[in-house]
């Protein structure tokens, strides 16, 4: 089926970046009917009813998220959008802000006029420093056309919108980190509570909301939240965008309807046109580096024989033994020559770097981790430390400051739950394991 | 007032406190231990993890337990909620966990550290670490640094709890001191070995629960249970004056703030009283200082024989 699309309906046009491509294109439709026919709790509501979730990763509906936000009098509020993408695997984000600068800008409006900010945030990555460019370029545009700045059409409404690079690191992603390198501060993890939503940038009630949730406020507000619901498969509304890697013949951010099989999704030449260079299907890690990965019989169908959809409920079916998450669309393909130990390594490696180092478990278990790794790869390992590992990432799991130690746990428990044959061939044969890798043996593939 | 339970124990405490706070109101056993914690520093608590409880109780409103363990210090009690710490197998397994966390890069110098016999971190291993280690790499290293003329940061020791952080922001003006770098490589630091100097730096060294910030007036002088505490006080224009002199026969041999049993310091005391004021003649002498009797440094049996100390109250 072709897929309708929503955030990305334009972004093949030449010039979309520019404000005169997009407004041509419908572009701030969205802010006119919202500031001129709604009320901010109607745009909230609206959101609310889409039943669209945080694109970032946790899922949360972002409706929800917005009607916790306190609103005691006097106290201004803050949206932050959060493009600080630094997940690997993950680069839908850069796509959206590169090519359809606007959209964001747009949604931005939208979403800090339902939140009632005076002032607005993109906190970026520093490794984009160009899209800072990109944005800044189209935010002077929107304040010349009068879509920012002071009395917005009109309607007594002002806004100021700014973009803040951060400066490289992947913790300044969670958002109270992000919130305290806004603030110029070291970008470590808040304890919670209290919340953002009551006590976040500068001690105000504050949203942190990822880019592509807030790109697709503009399309709710545009055609209503019942169209936006019709798409996608039950809690798992509208479109995602999937940024897919790895072993596959077309790498690349495809918008998908939610719902959307993943047999279809990796094997179809719409979307990534199946194992590259006619190679078996190994394992897919489905939402980021930090989310389980699956081998080829779990990913296509659950553990129950029905077949794997793209939604957030059928991805996490049945938990963490069999089942992922969608988290962030970082959608990373397998193929039989690659070896898991490694890739478990590489992944515990970024953790270990990118560890903030405030809380014990999480500063000394992501280094740990990756040091045994590293033993079993290359060669040195001994069978106990499988358990070790196993042992180590249960510690952390759950209990840090942040979702980081989890989000280092989960890939090293996951990879040994499904491949422990071959981290123990890793141990038994040191010397075969440096010479070639451990393919596809012991696995029963679904007949594709 | 809220009502609160923790493993069994039920008190009232104010509105807005903390579980441990909570606990340390009842005290005894079920305290949870707490090494980043100092009710002092604002800011402080949730980094080390030792004190994580289970919630098996919201409150009275919200009956579900909370999903994952929590850490005691920071999170506010709420009315009816029910707390679980050494009656919950899963906590005590947690924090031995941290405790094997803290240790796996700590360099275990204990007989050579002048923080053996007072260090928090020795009393947490020793209560719930293992006697065998399962991390055989190489720990991480670091040179050792002068930071000013009176300490001496060790940062092998370290388990980057920021209480010295938080004291050199909060105590003193003008910030020179913080954390450098990120996970296992972050540092305690003043940014390009800067010195601290002023006045109420030494007190970094009394909340440092480990021995990473050392006195250098003391270092190697003589172990801390050979020596005698006793409350001390002298007119100080900078500071409250109220210390405890540790003492060997007639000498001085450091000066320390007074300390509670959970280690935290009441009156934070200036950099005179601490390092310069070592004569016995600066102070007037109270008496023995009391320390907890499972401590290592109560095994003289100083309180005993105070007596013999001249310049005790018992002397007068």
């Amino acid at each position: 089926m072709a897929t309708r699309k929503i955030l990305l309906a334009n972004d093949h046009i030449p010039g979309i970046q520019t404000y005169e491509v997009y407004r041509r294109q419908g572009g701030y439709r969205s802010v006119e009917k919202a500031l001129k026919n709604m009320s901010p709790d109607d745009v909230v509501e609206e959101v609310k009813r889409s039943g669209l979730r945080g694109r970032g990763g946790a899922g949360f509906p972002t409706g929800m998220k917005w009607s916790f936000l306190a609103k005691p009098e006097g106290v201004p509020r803050y949206l932050l959008c959060n493009a600080d993408e630094s997940e690997p695997g993950t680069f839908k984000d850069r796509y959206l802000m590169e090519r359809i600068p606007h959209l964001l800008v747009e949604g931005m409006i939208c979403a800090s006029y339902a939140l009632g900010c005076r002032a607005s945030y993109i906190y970026i990555r520093g490794e984009y420093k160009w899209i800072v460019k990109i944005l800044e370029r189209a935010i002077e545009e929107a304040y010349a056309n009068g879509w920012l700045g002071e009395n917005i059409l009109g309607s007594g409404y002002s806004l100021d919108l700014y973009v803040a690079p951060g400066a490289g690191a992947y913790i300044c992603g969670e958002e109270t980190a992000l919130i305290e390198s806004l603030e110029g501060k070291r970008g470590n993890p808040r304890i919670k509570p209290p919340f953002p939503a009551l006590k976040g940038l500068w001690d105000c009630p504050t949203v942190v909301n990822n880019v592509e949730s807030i790109c697709a406020v503009a399309p709710v507000i545009n055609d209503g939240a019942e169209a936006y619901a019709a798409v996608g498969v039950g809690k798992s509304t509208g479109t995602k965008l999937i940024s897919a890697c790895g072993n596959i013949n077309n790498p690349g951010v495809y918008e998908i309807e939610l719902g959307l099989p993943v047999e279809e999704f990796i094997y179809s030449d719409e979307y990534c046109g199946g194992i590259k260079n006619g190679k078996q299907l190994k394992a897919v890690v489905p939402g980021g580096s930090s989310v389980p990965i699956l081998p080829a019989q779990l990913i296509l169908k659950t553990a129950n024989g029905e077949n794997r959809l793209l939604t957030y409920e059928s991805l996490a079916d049945g938990g963490f033994q069999s089942g992922s998450m969608l988290g962030s669309g970082g959608f990373i393909v397998y193929d039989e020559d690659q070896c898991i130990v490694r890739n478990t390594w590489n992944f515990s490696r970024f953790y270990h770097h990118e560890s903030c180092g405030q809380c014990s478990p999480c500063r000394e278990g992501t280094g740990w981790m990756e040091k045994v790794l590293h033993r079993l790869e290359h060669g040195h390992g001994r069978m106990q430390d499988v358990d070790l590992l196993v042992d180590i990432a249960s510690k952390i799991e759950g209990n840090t400051i942040c979702p980081l130690g989890d989000a280092a746990a989960w890939p090293v428990a996951s990879a040994i739950r499904h491949f422990r044959d071959e981290f123990e061939w890793h141990v038994r044969e040191p010397q075969l394991s440096q010479q070639r890798n451990y393919g596809l043996a012991g696995q029963t593939l679904a007949t594709v | 007032m809220v009502k609160v339970k923790i493993d069994g124990f039920e008190i009232e405490v104010e509105p807005g406190s903390t579980i441990l706070q909570a606990a340390r109101k009842i005290g005894g056993d079920i305290v949870p231990p707490a090494m980043c914690y100092y009710s002092s520093l604002k800011g402080s608590g949730g980094k080390c993890r030792t004190c994580l409880v289970k919630v098996a109780k919201s409150s009275e409103k919200d009956p579900r337990p909370m999903p994952k363990l929590v850490a005691s210090c920071s999170t506010p009690v709420q009315d009816g909620m029910e707390v679980e710490n050494i009656t919950n197998p899963g906590v005590l397994e947690a924090r031995k966990a941290v405790v094997e966390f803290l240790l796996i890069n700590h360099p275990l110098d204990c007989p050579v550290c002048d923080q053996a016999g007072e260090c928090k971190l020795q009393d947490l291993a020793f209560e719930h670490g293992s006697s065998l280690t399962r991390y055989e790499e190489e720990r991480r290293t670091f040179d050792k640094i002068d930071i000013g003329p009176y300490i001496q940061l060790h940062m092998n020791r370290c388990i980057l709890c920021y209480r010295c952080v938080y004291t050199a922001d909060q105590l003193t003006d003008g910030r020179v001191h913080g954390v450098l770098n990120r996970g296992d490589a972050a540092e305690i630091g003043t940014y390009i070995e800067n010195s601290i100097e002023n006045d109420m730096s030494g007190n970094m060294i009394d909340v440092c629960p480990v021995g990473a910030l050392t006195d250098k007036t003391f270092r190697f002088k003589s172990r801390v249970w050979f020596l005698n505490p006793m409350d001390a006080h002298r007119d100080c224009d900078c500071c409250s004056g109220k210390a405890t002199v540790w003492m060997f026969g007639n000498e001085i041999y450091r000066v320390t703030a007074r300390k509670d049993e959970y280690g935290e310091v009441a009156e934070f005391i200036c950099n005179t009283c601490r390092f310069e004021k070592k004569d016995t003649a600066d102070w007037v002498i109270e008496g023995p200082r009391h320390i907890e009797r499972t401590s290592v440094i109560s095994q003289n049996h100083y309180e005993k024989t105070a007596g013999d100390v001249p310049g005790t109250m018992q002397d007068n």
